[in-house]
């Protein structure tokens, strides 16, 4: 396996109609480890590279749950169980009472797990990818699409790879190592 | 200098103005937005920044002086029991509200328009949200037993009282930062990578590193931009109950208690639409300036300061039906203390902070009824100053007329702030002031990544030959 040490091919576009257009063939064409890179979120742009909907929803979800489930517990066992509070002609645990911290710790919760697991879900912090070794890459934060069609595609062949790309309007259409 | 092409709405509303003015490509605006943080650092920069840092100082010396000496060093006392730090808390929160508000609810309603304004909004809101934090902390006298307030055991083996407002709101502000700085940060992300990459290609090492260290390594993957949006609108949908929360609950620390003038129902709404009210007071004061200073007028155009204007009619005028509520209610109860207090409120020893705040609050947005004044960034900024003012003294009005007319009239008293209460509320805008301009020189003012989203050319199906005349008129 030649190809073993190799990330992987990638192809610059200057526009957000042609990534989208390049996404839509590469994939036709039977390729599937194909992401994008872009400047910004190209509304629509997982549906041509057929990649499936984020799943952080449910781990937010669960975030949540335990965000309600700590508040209640908390707040029932140190004011009603370890040290009984009658305050304000309430009973020690008064649910109404408990409402505004039991929503403040699902949202605190559901943040962490939002924020932390996305970077989880996108391996991030990572500050060495391959991809850095693109001659242009530097604008993918700027104004430039980059289309990338990794080594470990069944499909992927160096050569014919970079001619599939060049054929499709890619320019600087480079063949990366991977470290 | 290029003119500045403004498309008129108004006059055609089939056409909608441009959010990006002057005809700028994404790398445009990258460049606008990138030569703020590269440009030599202006003189004028080191002015405000020196002034700043002055007053921080003067801030750290006050409560140095505080804590060494006691909370009796500020005006409060029987029967003011709440005094300016109370007042300088709920002031500094409420400006605390405008960033998430345009960030997250803006975000839900789909207002493109948000984009341009939104990152410095968010670092308004976090650095308003720690100059708040200040105040409680103080307040509290003896610092050093603060962590009494959290849920952790002490020296007396008693835990908090969860039936207190004072400790939802720990909670709540402490929340409210976090989830802030996390909505924020996420949102910097893309951004500090575009930097990141200008400063390596620029061969600025240091700056690459700081830039690359704190972008993680970001390079736009369509896989990471769909968990990176998820998590965005989650942070979103979050936030916005979230923000109403958080100015409902500073709102019960009065509203709960039976004193007349706070035991109000209305107190959560009033707070909140107060609280809008001012943080799109204050982003009016810092954008108008940064706008002027930092070369943004393409990016932050007109039509983002009418929308503002407007967001500062509708809330204006919704605090002043609040004000007027309050007296119907008071009149309404048929409570004798609640009439008094309102009557003495309006009429009463501090007569004149009442209707400061109303003239500030209620009279000075109806400006905005007039789109030629909507659009005159003069005019803008010092109506801005006038909102600010006039929410000061709203919070003012509230905390220090309900208390200085106690139930018992022996105890009745004249508050009347120190010194110290002074230098430690101007100290906090040294704190906000030095926070703020550090921003401003330093990381992307203008959400790149979302501007350039919400550009025409930003969708997948545009065809440059197709497109109306947008920008051009």
């Amino acid at each position: 396996m030649s190809d073993s040490k190799k990330f992987g091919v990638v192809a610059e576009f200057d526009s957000a109609a042609a990534i989208y257009k390049a996404a839509e063939t590469t994939t036709d064409a039977g390729y599937t480890k194909v992401d994008a890179h872009t400047p910004f979120p190209v509304h629509g742009l997982e549906k041509a590279l057929k990649q499936p909907p984020s799943h952080l929803g449910w781990f937010c979800v669960l975030g949540g749950i335990t965000g309600i489930g700590i508040a209640q517990a908390m707040q029932w066992w140190m004011n009603s169980f370890d040290y009984e509070y009658w305050v304000s002609g309430k009973e020690p645990y008064s649910w109404p009472t408990t409402i505004p911290i039991t929503f403040e710790l699902m949202v605190l919760l559901t943040a962490f797990v939002a924020v932390f697991g996305m970077f989880g879900i996108n391996r991030l912090p990572r500050w060495h990818h391959p991809i850095f070794k693109h001659s242009t890459i530097h604008r993918v934060t700027d104004d430039r699409f980059f289309l990338s069609v990794e080594a470990t595609d069944p499909k992927f062949d160096a050569a014919k790879t970079v001619e599939f790309l060049q054929g499709i309007g890619g320019v600087n259409v480079e063949v990366l190592e991977d470290d | 200098m290029t003119t500045i092409h403004v498309v008129d709405e108004q006059e055609n509303p089939l056409q909608r103005a441009p959010l990006v003015e002057g005809g700028h490509d994404f790398a445009g605006v990258t460049n606008i937005v990138a030569n703020v943080a590269e440009q030599k650092t202006p003189r004028g920069w080191y002015l405000l920044f020196g002034i700043s840092l002055m007053l921080l100082a003067n801030l750290g010396a006050m409560i140095g002086y505080l804590v060494w000496t006691g909370v009796g060093v500020w005006g409060n006392n029987n029967p003011v029991g709440w005094g300016w730090p109370i007042v300088d808390f709920v002031f500094w929160i409420g400006i605390g509200h405008a960033g998430t508000l345009i960030s997250a609810i803006l975000f839900l309603f789909r207002q493109k328009w948000r984009t341009s304004i939104n990152r410095a909004s968010e670092a308004m809101t976090i650095f308003a949200v720690m100059a708040a934090g200040v105040f409680p902390a103080i307040h509290v006298g003896r610092i050093w037993v603060i962590y009494w307030v959290f849920p952790i055991p002490n020296q007396m083996a008693v835990w908090p009282n969860f039936k207190s407002p004072l400790l939802w709101d720990v909670f709540a502000v402490s929340t409210y930062f976090t989830v802030s700085l996390l909505f924020w940060y996420v949102g910097l992300i893309p951004d500090l990578a575009t930097f990141r990459d200008r400063a390596a290609k620029a061969g600025r090492k240091v700056a690459a590193f700081a830039y690359g260290f704190f972008s993680f390594g970001w390079h736009g993957s369509n896989r990471h931009w769909l968990n990176y949006e998820k998590a965005y609108l989650i942070l979103a949908g979050l936030s916005t109950p979230l923000v109403l929360s958080v100015h409902s609950i500073v709102s019960f620390d009065f509203a709960v208690s039976n004193v007349p003038g706070w035991h109000t129902t209305i107190f959560p709404p009033y707070f909140v639409a107060g609280a809008i009210f001012s943080g799109f007071g204050m982003v009016l004061t810092l954008m108008i300036p940064a706008r002027k200073w930092l070369n943004l007028h393409h990016l932050i155009t007109l039509n983002h300061l009418d929308n503002i204007a407007k967001v500062l009619l509708l809330t204006g005028t919704l605090v002043g039906y609040a004000y007027g509520m309050e007296f119907f209610i008071a009149w309404y109860s048929a409570s004798e203390y609640e009439g008094f207090c309102f009557l003495n409120r309006a009429s009463g020893p501090y007569w004149w902070a009442y209707w400061i705040m109303v003239s500030c609050n209620v009279i000075s947005p109806q400006f905005f009824w007039f789109r030629s004044l909507r659009r005159n960034p003069m005019v803008l900024f010092i109506i801005s100053i006038f909102v600010n003012i006039g929410m000061w003294f709203e919070r003012f009005v509230i905390t220090v007329t309900s208390l200085h007319r106690d139930f018992l009239p022996s105890s009745w008293d004249y508050f009347t702030p120190t010194l110290v209460d002074i230098l430690t509320f101007v100290g906090s805008f040294g704190l906000f002031f030095t926070l703020f301009l550090l921003f401003c020189r330093f990381l992307p003012v203008i959400a790149l990544s979302e501007v350039k989203g919400v550009m025409p050319e930003a969708d997948p199906h545009h065809h440059p030959e197709h497109t109306p005349q947008e920008g051009h008129s």
